[in-house]
């Protein structure tokens, strides 16, 4: 598939794969294919920035390929390793007369070598250049991202017993954060920035019909002015768009055409994540339900 | 390949950059360059896409989208034409600009100043005359007496403090010689020679300082000790990870304003940033704020979180004591200093401070800088003591 030639191309592609997202995303990704660099993408979470990356890798027909991050994260979990149990084992096997070195060279060639997520990145052969989703950057420490600062400004890997491998084309990266922590402002210098807000109501109606279009119009619209209700109120946990489909969904299994207190007072564990948070809200049950039925 | 944006454009845009870095975002010359090439790709008659060509490359923080769009409607957003004559829309934002700065931007823009600078707060540190005491007895001196000389010395004392926060065990594990085996690194040595494991090399888990978040009463009945606690804050923010937040009536992240190396200047700007000194209090509403929009992103890493006030609560009980609850859950320690603590007699009777002392890990003094010292004792040895 070629690459999108203008933002409304892009901005139709994602329309076709179902993400709804605003015209200012569509413009940062366009920018981001241009410029070639890598798309910070912030926001809170369940608004779908994962979605994005996965999405962008189906508009360009390209491989998604996604490391998520975790505190500790380190080069061999994330680059490569050597397959140690395999090496030994061959070494073992070897006649006494054999060439050590000769040996040597044998296990420390690709074949003894575990390709992590970014050096698969890096040294691909796609027709197309993959996307690297490189998932929640903020749950990685400080040592992580700096070695994806030097990583995604010359896109190379160093291998002692192989060499440096470059990129013979650059992967699309796209970064996500949920703002857990402040990500060091040299690693956002490198990207292009964009923030996803939480959509208004119809661009979420619209969401909940593409995304969960189980659930019956009257259903979506309803559920979606639901969970805009929620947003405004004073919670720990505000849901997102992701809690506001599988909710839309559970209504939907459970044969829901239309909500009313019962069913939302029954069901709502789908968008509240807190104890305090469906405390709060249970008692306002009928007149969120009310309110969400005339929006 | 595109067109070059016109010629005219580069300029103004250049321009542009100048006015976000007046107004304190980073935008340097390799911004400026990409922003540059970004406009070659975009069609420049549309211009919410020139607005969002132009954030995206220039913009990499969320807090600062609003100085941006406030930047972007002075400086690039022609009246509507739709709009009834007379009326500028979006002119109406204020950009945090220093006075001088706005005046001048307002006559290169032909602005008027007002709609440029943002509010000032006169509110300033007092000072008071001088005066010297001998360490020892400023160690012990009510914070509520010093004098502005004595501050100073005060502030000396607490950047020579010997105690660190205490350390907590990471996830990333470290070469070390005892600990779990290190299959990595044995097997690597094995395979060099012919494959039997000789050594057996180890690792544990690396330490790091946990992150300390001070949460800082400001209003009126604790204006004796905020110049003193502002002092503190900038003396630990320049060795320790803290994130620092002021209230009264509401919540204001001061991390960065303390970041400044001069003391100063930090606390200059940490006045005119914070718009409620000195004002009322509703600590529950302020710990409630923490917790919905801070504490996702400052207590990660097993934070210890410091609560300084008087308790002086003009809020709801229930609701502070709520807003405690859920706040020690997510913190590894919570602590509350109370400068009231020292003086004689006193009692946590009043209603905010009886409600929240059931919900504290701790609660210490802090009105001289012996007490700040027996909280930094306390940081240091924070994993010796079992806690909760």
């Amino acid at each position: 598939m070629s690459a999108p030639a203008t933002i409304e191309d892009v901005e139709r592609r994602l329309r076709e794969r179902r993400y709804i997202g605003d015209r200012s995303l569509a413009t940062s990704i366009f920018l981001a294919l241009k410029l070639e660099k890598p798309l910070f993408i912030e926001g809170e979470a369940g608004v779908g920035k994962t979605e994005a990356a996965k999405v962008m890798a189906e508009v360009l027909g390209a491989r998604l390929i996604r490391l998520q991050c975790y505190e500790g994260i380190d080069l061999a979990h994330a680059v490569y390793e050597w397959n140690y149990p395999r090496q030994l084992l061959h070494i073992r096997l070897m006649g006494e007369g054999e060439d050590r070195r000769a040996a040597e060279r044998e296990i420390f060639s690709s074949e003894f070598l575990l390709r992590r997520p970014l050096l698969d990145a890096i040294d691909n052969d796609d027709s197309t250049p993959p996307v690297l989703l490189i998932d929640e950057i903020d749950r990685s420490d400080e040592e992580f991202e700096a070695f994806l600062l030097e990583l995604l400004s010359d896109f190379q890997v160093s291998i002692p017993e192989i060499g440096t491998i470059k990129a013979r084309q650059v992967p699309f990266v796209v970064i996500t954060s949920n703002r857990t922590r402040e990500v060091h402002d040299a690693l956002k210098r490198r990207c292009l920035y964009h923030w996803i807000d939480y959509p208004d109501l119809d661009k979420e109606v619209e969401i909940v019909r593409a995304r969960a279009p189980e659930a019956a119009d009257g259903l979506a619209r309803e559920v979606a002015a639901l969970v805009q209700g929620l947003r405004g109120m004073d919670l720990y946990k505000v849901p997102g768009v992701a809690e506001t489909l599988d909710w839309a969904r559970s209504l939907a299994a459970l044969g829901a055409t239309r909500i009313d207190p019962g069913l939302v007072s029954a069901t709502m564990g789908a968008a509240l994540k807190y104890q305090e948070d469906l405390d709060r809200v249970r008692e306002q049950v009928p007149a969120l339900v009310e309110k969400a039925k005339r929006a | 390949m595109p067109e070059a944006p016109r010629v005219d454009l580069l300029p103004r845009l250049g321009a542009f950059a100048r006015l976000l870095h007046d107004a304190g975002l980073e935008a340097g010359p390799r911004r400026l360059t990409d922003a540059t090439r970004a406009l070659g790709f975009i069609d420049l008659t549309q211009q919410d896409d020139f607005r969002s060509a132009l954030r995206s490359v220039l913009v990499s923080r969320k807090e600062d989208i609003p100085v941006f769009e406030a930047a972007f409607d002075i400086f690039w957003a022609p009246p509507d034409p739709r709009a009834p004559a007379g009326i500028i829309p979006g002119r109406t934002r204020s950009l945090p600009l220093s006075p001088e700065r706005a005046k001048a931007w307002a006559d290169a823009l032909g602005l008027n100043a007002s709609r440029m600078n943002r509010e000032q707060n006169p509110d300033e540190f007092p000072a008071s005359s001088s005066g010297y005491s001998a360490e020892e007895l400023l160690r012990h001196k009510d914070f509520e007496e010093m004098t502005w000389a004595e501050t100073e010395q005060v502030r000396r004392l607490l950047e020579q403090a010997p105690w660190r926060v205490a350390e907590r065990r990471t996830r990333r594990l470290r070469p070390s010689r005892a600990g779990r085996i290190d299959l990595r690194r044995s097997a690597r040595h094995a395979i060099r020679s012919s494959g039997e494991l000789m050594t057996l090399f180890r690792r544990k888990p690396r330490v790091r300082r946990r992150p300390l978040v001070l949460i800082c009463d400001v209003s009126g009945s604790m204006e004796r000790y905020s110049r003193l606690l502002m002092i503190f804050a900038h003396a630990i923010a320049r060795r320790e990870d803290l994130e620092a937040f002021v209230f009264s009536t509401r919540l204001t992240r001061i991390t960065r304003l303390l970041r400044q190396r001069d003391l100063d200047r930090a606390l200059d700007s940490v006045s005119k940033g914070v718009h409620d000194f000195s004002g009322g209090t509703r600590i529950g509403d302020a710990l409630g704020d923490f917790n919905r929009r801070w504490a996702r992103r400052v207590l990660g890493h097993g934070a210890v979180v410091i609560i300084i006030s008087d308790g002086w609560d003009r809020g709801d009980p229930a609701r502070l004591t709520a807003e405690l609850i859920h706040l020690r859950r997510s913190a590894h320690r919570l602590i509350w200093l109370n400068p009231l603590l020292g003086s004689e007699g006193y009692e946590p009777l009043t209603r905010g401070m009886a409600a929240a002392l059931p919900h504290c890990d701790d609660f210490l003094a802090a009105h001289n800088v012996a007490a700040l010292e027996d909280l930094g004792r306390l940081l240091a040895g924070l994993d010796s003591r079992t806690t909760r």
